[in-house]
């Protein structure tokens, strides 16, 4: 990673030093987090964040980067969960780390096969087909037991727990420790890929798709990239969502809410960044504590719950709205974080 | 230029037509291996239509295009970038949200040879390749002057400068033809000469093949060997630039009204 770094940020050579230094000391931070952290921050907060991050990012690929609107990132975690689950109770030989994997292959495949659609439409049509794959996965999933093992509730956890080679990860430090493993290996993977000729391919399509296909870009191929990609890394938030945060899930955890979730995470962090989706689910994640924190100081716990509940949703929709007007951008642009080459999504403001 | 080599590019009797009005009738001429031609005529006349047929992007209604012998009834945009067609646009079709070294290095993209497993885990085909590009993308815009705008973002960068990445841009893969849609549009006089010194000199020491569509008569006849002056979609007149500012259909037409505009 550091040769890339060099290169990209050779115009602010000064404050390298200082760069590397708080990456050292972030490093240290985040190994060392479980043991600063309660258990319940680590549990219901801090573990959660992580993998919503990583479904942004997954959903940051395909929409952020290459342009492809798509209301169907939670189906896509949807298939990585229940194929975690069939993969985890019928394939017992399979390491979790590598079901993992296929699931995330298996979540791509059918990414791809979704995808198809946007080699003829986009925007707002492709919403559609996306939309399909939501509730074409709802329906699957509920209608053949098959799926969930026949079970009373219809729900899935893993037969084993979550068991990593061997040693059993079902604390809070293995869950915390498997979830960030996964999370800090694939954004690397994404960093270098959105640097690389796919990468350029993808804001190529997303700025111009014609002037694309013109000058050489193999548009079909990299839309079809840009879904299998983000398809697989969805995939494997998903799975990572059922069994390493809530322990047993079902279709609901992966309904439409959670895929406008999604989307909305990168909208706010922030379309076309790698740490937009970061900076997103931080916000998400802890936005419901702020308010809840701000609600018992002003009213000293008077507010009924429910009510809290709607209040929250209000603001959520009036930050989206203000987000989509005042900066489409998000919270990456927001804080100044523009280490980086900056990537803008709407240009027209500035010309 | 009348070689026995036979011509990098025929377009034979293609007609196009948008909703039942022509914009391009029974248009017929041919364009010489490492020659400029320019497509001349007023706003309308079919010029840019003709180029996306080109392309690959517009799909004729009839006729045919003969590229360096191979025959096509119609073009597929990649499968033209492939045979080495470049293109240049007439509103700056850039990559606005990157910066100006990618968009240039996008243009590479037909010469990739990479997976995605190789891109993601930086494996050294990855980065043998990816200094490569950068290389070349960075030769190319040092041949524009666009040194110190390289980690721009191209959005943010004046008309003119734009104009130059999107040619960079265009001939980065080393195309065995350019089209250029009004390459100088936009551009100060000295902006202009700067950028025909450079596109004569693409031609003559890489011996590119140009048509370019320009409506700056002066540079076309100084430019280009060959000029194809076109109205209302017909091609009206076809030959050296001599033989066509003499040519009476063409001073009626066209270049009389850039003449008196000029005056006034």
């Amino acid at each position: 990673m550091s040769e890339i770094d060099l290169r990209i940020a050779a115009p602010v050579n000064g404050v390298a030093g200082l760069r590397a230094a708080g990456l050292a000391a972030a490093t240290i931070l985040i190994l060392a987090a479980p043991l600063l952290a309660s258990e319940y921050w680590i549990n219901a907060i801090i573990v959660p964040f992580l993998i919503l991050s990583l479904a942004g990012l997954g959903l940051n690929l395909l929409t952020g980067y290459a342009g492809q609107l798509s209301l169907g990132a939670g189906a896509f975690m949807m298939v990585g969960a229940y194929a975690t689950f069939s993969l985890q109770l019928r394939v017992p030989d399979l390491p979790l780390p590598l079901a993992l994997v296929v699931s995330g292959l298996i979540a791509a495949a059918v990414g791809v096969a979704f995808g198809i659609p946007s080699t003829r439409i986009k925007g707002f049509y492709l919403i559609v087909s996306t939309l399909a794959a939501q509730f074409f996965f709802e329906w699957l999933f509920l209608k053949f037991p098959w799926f969930y093992d026949g079970n009373s509730s219809a729900t899935i956890s893993l037969p084993r727990g979550l068991t990593v080679f061997g040693l059993n990860a079902e604390t809070p430090h293995g869950r915390y420790y498997l979830t960030l493993g996964a999370v800090a290996l694939i954004t690397l993977l994404s960093f270098n890929l959105v640097r690389s000729q796919t990468g350029r391919n993808w804001m190529a399509i997303r700025d111009m798709d014609t002037a694309a296909a013109v000058i050489g870009v193999p548009v079909t191929r990299a839309k079809l990239q840009a879904f299998a990609v983000s398809s697989f890394i969805l995939g494997i938030a998903g799975a990572l969502w059922a069994f390493a945060y809530l322990g047993s899930a079902s279709v609901q955890s992966f309904g439409l809410s959670r895929s406008y979730q999604v989307l909305f995470i990168i909208i706010i962090g922030g379309l076309g960044t790698i740490r937009g989706a970061y900076l997103g689910a931080a916000f998400v994640s802890l936005l419901p504590l702020a308010l809840d924190w701000l609600f018992q100081h002003l009213f000293s716990g008077h507010v009924d719950a429910g009510l809290l509940q709607n209040i929250q949703k209000g603001i959520f929709g009036l930050l989206i709205m203000w987000f989509l007007v005042r900066e489409p951008e998000g919270l990456a642009r927001l804080l100044g974080i523009r280490l980086t080459a900056r990537r803008r999504l709407f240009p027209s403001s500035q010309n | 230029m009348t070689t026995p080599t036979p011509p990098a590019l025929e377009v034979k009797n293609v007609s196009l037509s948008f909703k039942g009005v022509k914009a391009i009738a029974d248009l017929s001429f041919q364009v010489e291996a490492r020659e400029i031609c320019a497509l001349i005529g007023p706003n309308g006349a079919g010029k840019s239509s003709l180029l996306n047929i080109l392309n690959g992007v517009y799909v004729p209604d009839s006729g045919e295009i003969i590229f360096e012998g191979e025959h096509f009834r119609r073009m597929e945009p990649l499968e033209a970038a492939r045979r080495g067609i470049g293109r240049g646009f007439q509103n700056n079709a850039l990559f606005s949200g990157m910066s100006v070294v990618d968009n240039v290095i996008t243009g590479l993209s037909r010469h990739s040879r990479l997976t995605l497993v190789e891109e993601m885990f930086r494996l050294p085909r990855a980065r043998h390749e990816e200094r490569r590009f950068r290389e070349r993308a960075h030769e190319v815009l040092h041949l524009f002057g666009l040194d110190r705008h390289a980690a721009t973002i191209v959005g943010t960068l004046p008309y003119g400068v734009q104009k130059k990445v999107e040619l960079a841009r265009a001939i980065v893969a080393e195309p065995r033809m350019v089209l250029l849609d009004e390459p100088l549009a936009g551009m100060n006089a000295a902006e202009k000469q700067e950028i025909a010194a450079v596109i004569a000199r693409l031609n003559r020491e890489l011996h590119l093949t140009i048509v370019l569509i320009e409506h700056d008569i002066g540079i076309v006849l100084e430019l280009a060997h060959h000029v194809v002056v076109l109205d209302y979609g017909r091609k009206l007149a076809d030959g050296p630039p001599e033989t066509i500012r003499d040519n009476p259909d063409v001073i009626a037409a066209y270049l009389g009204t850039e003449r008196a505009e000029i005056a006034a």
